[in-house]
Formats: structure tokens, C-alpha cells, sequence
């Protein structure tokens, strides 16, 4: 079974993000970054297939800076094979089109039987990647997949799926585009000897050059903000319940303005 | 080592979010009741054992990684993280029992011992410690007369880390003449007849871990369990001082790190006289303070792991660190319980373990005033 993982490296959840001064991005000094949790999802239900099938291969993909590497070179502890690493100053701030042109053009370069995309990014949650690079390949694609079965023949498989209050089971044939999302399973750790062996597996880099894309972006940022800072809250106290109550109805008509 | 920013590189980084992941959902949740039960689950050497922990710098022919010290410094600072520094020392406790057995023992004995340790199978204690002496190795008094093949050891050793459960404890007896020449190594294993955890003590501190005062009357040791020569006991016990004395270094640094952190936080929190903490001047001195403290000695202690790292005998400059960083911690976790007030003062507060935990950290692995002796000898 080979899988092509796309991974993303983005900021830790715990990190305080904190918005340039001239409000072009957030600022990235000392900032912690991790695998994107749903393509570590990815990751790891790669690896299932392959020893589930006791065969095959998980390559990792991924668009990205220098530091980015680290992203790939984790996926690898856990037990990946190899890696691309397409890494372009034109691409670093690109949005989620031309994202998906890229993975897309590096996924043509390479042998598949699934790929494998976070459902979306903890970053930007564009959570459109995914999709973009199915359309682009002209393949099935399958979102929020918590739940994977292929089968025997390595043809199709059946999927379950989160839908709104329950969940829904498809069948695929393969190749095909999977999202994952919570619950598809629980990641396991990039171990000691796994970081050590991973040291010594090929990252392919490639440029945009390399793939041949121009793509030019659909999406412009114009501007990032904090959001307002909360307000400290008013407590009602030492009232009847019900003035209470009226008061607080009428606060949150007059002054909030929310009802 | 690799390329990256100051001592660190990609696979010491990766390792991290490994460890403090492994930290986060296999200690965290339930350190609070391993500290009040005075141990931690058997299972928990198994686990880390999984990931490689228990095996970080051990030869790869022995169930071992092939790393380097970088990649100790961040398992013993991300465990340490878990707020619970006997958690660390417990789980890390092969850290001084099996280093002796490195250096001294037969291939057939590092087969033995080490790779059931690494796999977290069997449990492994250093005992040294006697009722009547610590550091005094040379005075020890726990006896072992050879009768055939076996040694007949007679004698008590306490203050044992995983004493109350190590599976063999590699222990310092006396099978010779007064003094450190008449001290050796011997593998005792603790379903030996005669062997007694004695007490399992209680401590200020390091809670989570298990420490036991042991009792042997007439325990038989078969003599192949002797490391090295007879008399080579005080050089395989010093041989690890080093590196036990940078654990411990990297435990106070990390341990000072963790309370300066929870005083920035409820600094921004806690509100006094209408303003939080933070708004006050005195706070603020306080805390940087606090953070210079602990980032000169992280600093000094990097540099003295990078020496070791480079083969360099760095005897005095472990013994400053382990000196500079306790008492450092111990001020810095003083200053946070000060910030905290009362709530510092009680139980369920982060605070109020990491004082107690810092009081160790200037005794074990041999005291400040031993760490002293030893650099006066070098500089005088």
C-alpha cells in the first residue's frame, strides 16, 4: 500500500500568537512549531496501511520554509519512509490554490494508492487543500474521514465520515483524496531509535521550478488584527432572581446589543 | 553534534516534543496521585521504555540508542517538566545503577543486566548509602566474604532511589581491607534470601518516587555477580559521578524554570489592591530576577554538558554547576511561593511541590559541601 501523506508545519497550539506592527502576518520569532494534528493523524493511519499490508511505502509531502524539515524529519521518526520538502521563497506565502497546485504537481511525480491530507490546517483553517488537490488530479476525494478500510484487492475501500449528529460510510475506489479528522485514530510517538533512523532517510526538495507551476494566488491577505480584547463582566448580585434576571435582559439588549 | 541553534539539533528538537508529549499524556493526568501514593505504576518504565527513553546514550549492542548527551539533557529536562522531580529521578534511577556495571562489568554481565532495564522489564537501584555514611565510601561497612563461589553480604544500606522495588541494586560492599581499596561492586538481586526492604522511607520531596532503607543478613551473591576486580568498586562508583551530578544540574535548572514560569503566570492573574501583581515594580524585579538566575546557570550547565560531550574532564566545572544550580533553585522556588502567598503555602499548588523537591537537589549525588571539597582539591 502506498501512501502519500501531505503534511503542513504549523504553530504549536500553546503558542501566544501575537500580530506584527504592520499587521502583514503574526510574529514568528519564537514560535514553536509541530505537524499540523490532523496530518499527523494522516501519518499515522499511513503507517497502519502499510503494516496492515505488510508492504509498501509512506512518503510525506510538503510545502514549506526551511524549518519545515523538522515537520517532515518527525514524520519520518514515526516511521515514514521518505519525504519531499518543496520549498520556495515564491511559495511561503501562498494561499490555498496555489498550495494544492503544488502538491498536486510533486503527487503526479509519484507512485500513489491514496493520498492523505489534514482535514484542515490549525493555523489559517482554510481547509480547502485537501479538496483543491483531488479536483486537480482528477481523483475521488473523500473529507473528515474517521474511519479507513481497504480493500483486499487494494481497489476500493469503505470510509466512515463525521456528518452533522452521526457519522457516514462511503465507498471509494482508489487512488483517492482522504481528509482526516479527530478520531481516526491516536498518533503514536516518534521514538528514540525512530528519530535516530530517521536522520539518515532521503528528502527530496524540490522548487516551483522543479514542478513546473506558476500559479498565481487566488486569495490576497490584506490584513491581520487581534481580536478586541475581552471587557472585564459585570456581575448581578444581592437581587431577587427575578430582577436579576431583568436586568440582566435588559443589559444585553441595551448596552451589549446582542438580543 | 548536528548543525542547529546552540546545543540542539533537528532529532534533539523532535526528541523534546516526543518526551513532553509523552509527559503530557502519560504523567501529567495522574502525577498528583503518584505523589500522594509515594509511587509511580511499574508500568510507566515499560512505556517509556517503548519510546527509547530508558535507552538515551546506551551502546546500541546492549538494547541501547545510539544519541548523545544532548539527547539525555532533554529527556531529564522534559520528565523534570512533569512537575514531579521524583517521577524523573524513579523513572531515570538505571541513570546511576547501570553506568558501574558499564564500565566495569563482562560482556556476559552487561548482557544480563542492562537490556531488561532499557526494555523497562526489571527495575534498577544504586545502593551506596549506609546508615552511618554517605559520601564516606571509603568507610563503608556492608560486609561481603567470599565462601566458594558466592559472596555472603551482611549489612544495611539506605536513602535507596527505587529501593523498594528494584528488581537487583548495584551495590558498593566491602569485601577487603579498611578503606576505598577494600570497596567492591556487587549485583545483588533482590528475591535473594536474606535481602529485606527494611523501610520504605518517607521523604520531604521527590515524592512520587520510592526510597528504601534495605537489610541484608547473609544474602548469597554468586560471585560471577562481582563487577570487575575485587577493589575496584571505588572507581566504577566514581566513575558516573559526572554525569549524575549534570541530572541533577539539569533537574534544578528545569525545576527553578518550571516555578519561575507559574509565578509569571499568576502574577498576571492575581489581582491586589486593583491591579494585578505584575503591575507591581517589586513583582516585576522579583520575577527578572528570577529569570536571570535561571538562565545563567541553563547556560553554564550547557556549556559544562557540551565539555563532557566533547571528552573533556570537566570534574570541576559539574561540581560548580551542581553547586550554582541548587541553590539557585532553591531561591528561585522561595521567590515563587513568596509570589504565590498563601495559596504557594498549600498542597494543591504547582509552587509548593517544586520548594520541597528543590531541597534535594543540594544533597544528593553528594552535597554542596562535598561538591566544595572536591573543587577546593582542583583549585587550591
Amino acid at each position: 500500500m502506498k501512501s502519500l501523506v501531505c503534511l503542513k508545519q504549523v504553530p504549536d497550539t500553546e503558542t501566544q500568537i501575537k500580530v506584527k506592527p504592520d499587521g502583514t502576518g503574526i510574529a514568528t520569532d519564537g514560535i514553536k512549531y509541530v505537524i499540523n494534528p490532523y496530518d499527523e493523524f494522516s501519518v499515522e493511519e499511513a503507517l497502519r496501511l502499510k503494516e496492515k499490508f505488510k508492504a509498501g511505502e509512506v512518503q510525506i509531502l510538503s510545502v514549506g520554509p526551511d524549518r519545515a524539515t523538522e515537520a517532515i524529519r518527525t514524520a519520518l521518526a514515526m516511521g515514514a519512509d521518505k519525504g519531499i520538502h518543496i520549498n520556495d521563497e515564491a511559495l511561503n506565502q501562498a494561499d490555498p490554490f496555489v498550495i494544492a497546485k503544488a502538491l498536486a504537481a510533486a503527487a503526479a511525480q509519484v507512485e500513489y494508492d491514496i493520498i492523505f491530507c489534514g482535514h484542515r490546517a490549525i493555523d489559517d483553517d482554510f481547509g480547502e487543500a485537501g479538496a483543491m488537490v483531488a479536483e486537480l488530479l482528477g481523483l475521488p476525494q473523500v473529507t473528515l474521514v474517521t474511519k479507513v478500510e481497504i480493500s483486499e484487492d487494494k481497489k476500493s475501500a469503505v470510509m466512515e465520515r463525521d456528518i452533522e449528529g452521526g457519522k457516514e460510510t462511503v465507498e471509494v475506489p482508489l487512488p483517492c483524496v482522504v481528509t482526516s479528522q479527530k478520531g481516526l485514530n491516536e498518533p503514536r510517538y516518534a521514538s528514540l531509535p525512530g528519530i535516530m533512523k530517521a536522520k539518515k532517510k532521503p528528502i527530496d526538495k524540490k522548487s516551483a521550478a522543479d514542478l513546473g507551476i506558476n500559479a498565481e494566488p487566488k486569495l490576497q491577505a490584506r490584513n491581520f488584527t487581534m481580536p478586541a480584547e475581552r471587557q472585564a463582566g459585570k456581575r448581578y448580585q444581592d437581587m431577587e432572581p427575578a430582577d436579576a434576571a431583568k436586568a440582566v435582559v435588559q443589559a444585553l439588549r441595551n448596552e451589549a446589543k446582542v438580543i | 553534534m548536528e548543525p542547529g541553534d546552540g546545543y540542539f539539533g533537528e532529532s534533539h528538537e523532535i526528541l523534546r516534543q516526543t518526551v513532553a508529549r509523552f509527559v503530557e499524556r502519560e504523567i501529567k493526568p495522574f502525577v498528583d496521585e503518584w505523589e500522594e501514593a509515594g509511587e509511580f505504576p511499574r508500568e510507566l518504565y515499560r512505556k517509556a521504555a517503548n519510546i527509547g527513553l530508558l535507552g538515551v546514550c546506551y551502546p546500541e549492542e546492549w538494547s541501547g540508542f545510539q544519541s548523545d548527551i544532548f539527547h539525555e539533557v532533554v529527556v531529564t529536562e522534559e520528565l523534570t517538566r512533569s512537575g514531579s522531580g521524583g517521577l524523573a529521578a524513579g523513572l531515570m534511577s538505571h541513570g546511576i545503577a547501570l553506568p558501574p556495571i558499564l564500565a566495569l562489568g563482562s560482556k556476559e554481565q552487561k548482557e544480563r543486566f542492562i537490556p531488561p532495564v532499557i526494555r523497562g522489564d526489571k527495575i534498577a537501584a544504586l545502593g551506596i548509602t549506609e546508615p552511618g555514611g554517605g559520601s564516606d565510601v571509603a568507610n563503608l561497612r556492608t560486609r561481603a566474604v567470599r565462601h566458594g563461589d558466592h559472596y555472603v553480604v551482611s549489612g544495611s544500606k539506605t536513602m535507596i532511589t527505587s529501593g523498594a522495588r528494584a528488581d537487583f541494586v548495584t551495590m558498593a560492599v566491602r569485601t577487603g581491607e579498611p578503606g576505598h581499596r577494600g570497596v567492591s561492586l556487587l549485583v545483588v538481586e533482590t528475591d535473594s534470601p536474606g535481602f529485606v526492604v527494611s523501610s520504605k522511607l518517607k521523604k520531604m520531596g521527590w515524592c512520587a518516587s520510592d526510597t528504601a532503607e534495605l537489610s541484608l543478613d547473609e544474602v548469597r551473591v554468586p560471585a560471577e555477580n562481582l563487577l570487575g576486580q575485587e577493589g575496584a568498586g571505588f572507581y566504577g562508583i566514581m566513575s558516573n559521578f559526572q554525569k549524575e551530578r549534570l541530572h541533577l544540574s539539569l533537574m534544578a535548572n528545569t525545576t527553578a524554570q518550571l516555578a519561575l514560569e507559574e509565578s509569571i503566570k499568576y502574577a498576571g492573574v492575581r489581582e491586589a489592591f486593583g491591579r494585578t501583581l505584575k503591575g507591581f515594580q517589586v513583582t516585576r524585579h522579583k520575577l527578572v530576577d528570577m529569570a536571570t538566575l535561571v538562565e545563567v546557570s541553563r547556560e553554564f550547565t550547557y556549556s559544562v554538558a557540551a565539555g563532557i560531550h566533547a571528552g573533556k574532564d570537566m570534574i570541576k566545572q559539574v561540581s560548580m554547576a551542581k553547586i550554582f544550580s541548587a541553590e539557585i533553585c532553591d531561591r528561585v522556588c522561595h521567590a515563587a511561593v513568596q509570589i504565590h502567598g498563601g495559596y504557594g503555602y498549600m498542597r494543591e499548588c504547582l509552587v509548593e511541590r517544586l520548594y520541597r523537591d528543590s531541597r534535594i537537589l543540594s544533597i544528593g549525588g553528594g552535597t554542596s559541601e562535598i561538591m566544595k571539597e572536591i573543587i577546593s582539591k582542583l583549585i587550591l
